[in-house]
């Protein structure tokens, strides 16, 4: 085995190019594990992790390019970092140099612009931030570990200026039909959303889309809004301007648990909103909300999605079409082929909120399911990386976030994971949602294609048979193009479904009585 | 008076993209206008000397 690195002062990259490289370089033929990434301390830490160390590397600064290879021959090394610019330049887009280095240069070339986008790494977001909403622009703040004090300190000081902070830790967002971040193709319509659960309001919009109606604007709020320090200040801003918004017909709040004080004034607000609004908030009861004025409550981002398209035009919510016989049929056929020892699913998944309502819908149905992000304490797994029984994995969780792109970028991680679980004769149910649209993996299924083959080969192997739900978040329109993600899942045999709700109704009649 | 979210809502969205690039180029793609900022740490990411500018400035 052989290692050597190659430091390129003052060569800044952003993480997404960084993570293109690094995987150009992995497939490499001998290349045993690559390091492409700038001199930040996490990231020097990483590469001590991975052992390479060398005071040169000590030295190096956050806007330092750090390439470290390892791999089987010294020759294959050298060859790798010799083409370091060929591997560079492979991947650099032909983008015309204006000499743009700060925003208030960007300001300089467009003076009327109203949007800073921030996906800047976290320990510089908040001073970007804080100069974008000085100079009067709202903020779409992508970026995530800004800390809670500073948040709230952006949030107070754009709610005094008439501005949105959309963040930090903001994924997607729909303004006036333009996707930001991660976000789908989503014809333009009456309902007005807004929402701190990122998936969530990706698997909203695609679901309204997909029934034929359309989104005013989707307002992402970051996931601490609703929490007891930042007391929903963007939740509520957001309702102030789609309330005002003429495009806007009917308001839907998407969210993951809110601090329950904090879910009160937001219930108090709403009351006045002269507009119907529609929540599925994750882990309330929809009980204990019902009854409250304005405020129609769903249990799952499907039936949000039917009650608000109802709403938007005039008639009562679109009937669920459930799962069909012929759905029904084949869970039946699918039980046949396990052996007696398959009994558990294993769910590896990228969306946190998709982790988070399969894990509502199982619990609902009365199956116990462990995760690394339980909704309760009691089922958290001992380790993220080992599956107990019933486990789903929110593959998008901090643990597996460091210095990793996420896996709705990549697919690697739960490659890896899925030909883990492959190993474990017990597993009878293999289930993944796929999440489409701007800025994610070009081709999600594809990248996954050969693990799902090769668990199902291994199950047949021991004399059983593995099912393989999946779940497809996204449109017509979006780059990956649904139908033909659906496809190639349907031609791997896969079960496929149009939304996490409906994969998760399908589970549980699959983990039911035999 | 029309209040500030209210004119990002109305439209047209006209971004500076700071820091991915790649959320700059789908914008680009459904035809928004925006700026690319070609950003690095400042001052070397160096917290103390990012401090002083911020002081300076």
């Amino acid at each position: 085995m052989a290692s050597s690195f190659v430091i390129r002062k003052n060569q800044y990259y952003d993480s997404v190019f960084l993570m293109s490289v690094n995987r150009r370089i992995s497939e490499v033929k001998g290349v045993q594990q690559t390091a492409v990434l700038m001199g930040s301390p996490t990231n020097k830490q990483l590469l001590l992790d991975i052992g390479i160390h060398d005071n040169q590397i000590e030295a190096a600064q956050p806007n330092d390019l750090i390439v470290a290879v390892i791999a089987e021959t010294s020759a294959i090394v050298e060859n790798v970092l010799g083409r370091l610019d060929e591997w560079l330049e492979a991947i650099q887009e032909n983008t015309l140099s204006l000499n743009v280095r700060t925003l208030e240069d960007g300001l300089s070339q467009k003076p009327n612009a109203n949007l800073a986008v921030i996906s800047v790494p976290g320990e510089y977001a908040n001073r970007e931030a804080k100069k974008a909403l000085e100079a009067g622009l709202n903020v779409f703040l992508f970026s995530d570990n800004v800390s809670i004090e500073d948040e709230l300190e952006l949030k107070k000081f754009a709610t005094q200026r008439g501005l949105l902070v959309m963040g930090p830790d903001c994924g997607t967002s729909l303004i006036g039909g333009v996707g930001i971040g991660f976000a789908n193709a989503i014809r333009r319509g009456p309902i007005g959303v807004i929402g701190g659960a990122g998936t969530g309001l990706q698997e909203f919009t695609s679901q309204v889309h997909n029934a034929g109606s359309g989104i005013s604007h989707a307002i992402g709020t970051g996931s601490h809004d609703l929490s007891e320090k930042i007391k929903g200040l963007t939740t509520l801003a957001a309702l102030d301007a789609l309330e005002a918004d003429q495009q806007t017909s009917v308001i839907v709040i998407i969210s993951k648990p809110p601090e329950a004080s904090t879910l009160a004034a937001l219930l108090e607000r709403i009351k006045t909103c002269k507009k119907p609004v529609v929540g599925c908030i994750l882990g309330v009861e929809p009980e204990s909300v019902s009854g409250k004025p304005n405020f129609q409550p769903a249990r799952t981002i499907d039936e949000a999605a039917r009650l608000t398209v109802g709403l938007s035009i005039g008639q009562p919510a679109v009937p669920s079409g459930g799962l069909s016989p012929e759905m029904l049929a084949i869970i039946h056929e699918e039980k046949k082929g396990w052996s007696p020892e398959q009994k558990y699913l294993r769910g590896i998944l990228a969306g946190g909120t998709f982790c988070y309502q399969s894990q509502q819908i199982l619990g609902e149905a009365g199956f116990t399911v462990h995760s690394n992000s339980p909704i309760e304490a009691k089922n958290r797994l001992e380790h993220p990386d080992r599956s107990s029984e019933h486990t789903l994995v929110d593959m998008g969780e901090e643990f597996y976030m460091v210095g990793r792109p996420h896996p709705m970028i990549d697919g690697t991680m739960r490659r890896h994971r899925i030909l883990a679980e492959s190993h474990d004769p017990q597993v009878a149910v293999l289930y993944l949602d796929f999440i489409l649209g701007y800025n994610a993996s070009m081709d999600p299924v594809g990248e996954l294609l050969d693990a799902i083959l090769e668990a199902k080969r291994l199950s047949k192997q021991r004399g059983g048979s593995l099912t393989v739900v999946a779940s497809v978040c996204g449109t017509e329109g979006d780059p990956q193009v649904l139908g033909l993600q659906m496809k190639l899942l349907q031609e791997a045999d896969a079960m496929v479904f149009r939304s996490n709700a409906l994969a998760s109704t399908a589970l549980c009649q699959l983990l039911g009585q035999r | 008076m029309e209040t500030s979210e209210n004119k990002l809502l109305s439209g047209p969205v006209i971004a500076v993209n700071i820091g991915l690039k790649s959320f700059g180029t789908s914008l680009e793609q459904q035809g928004v206008e925006v700026v690319q900022v070609d950003w690095t740490p400042p001052a070397g990411g160096d917290q103390e000397m990012m401090d002083l500018l911020d002081e300076l400035l």
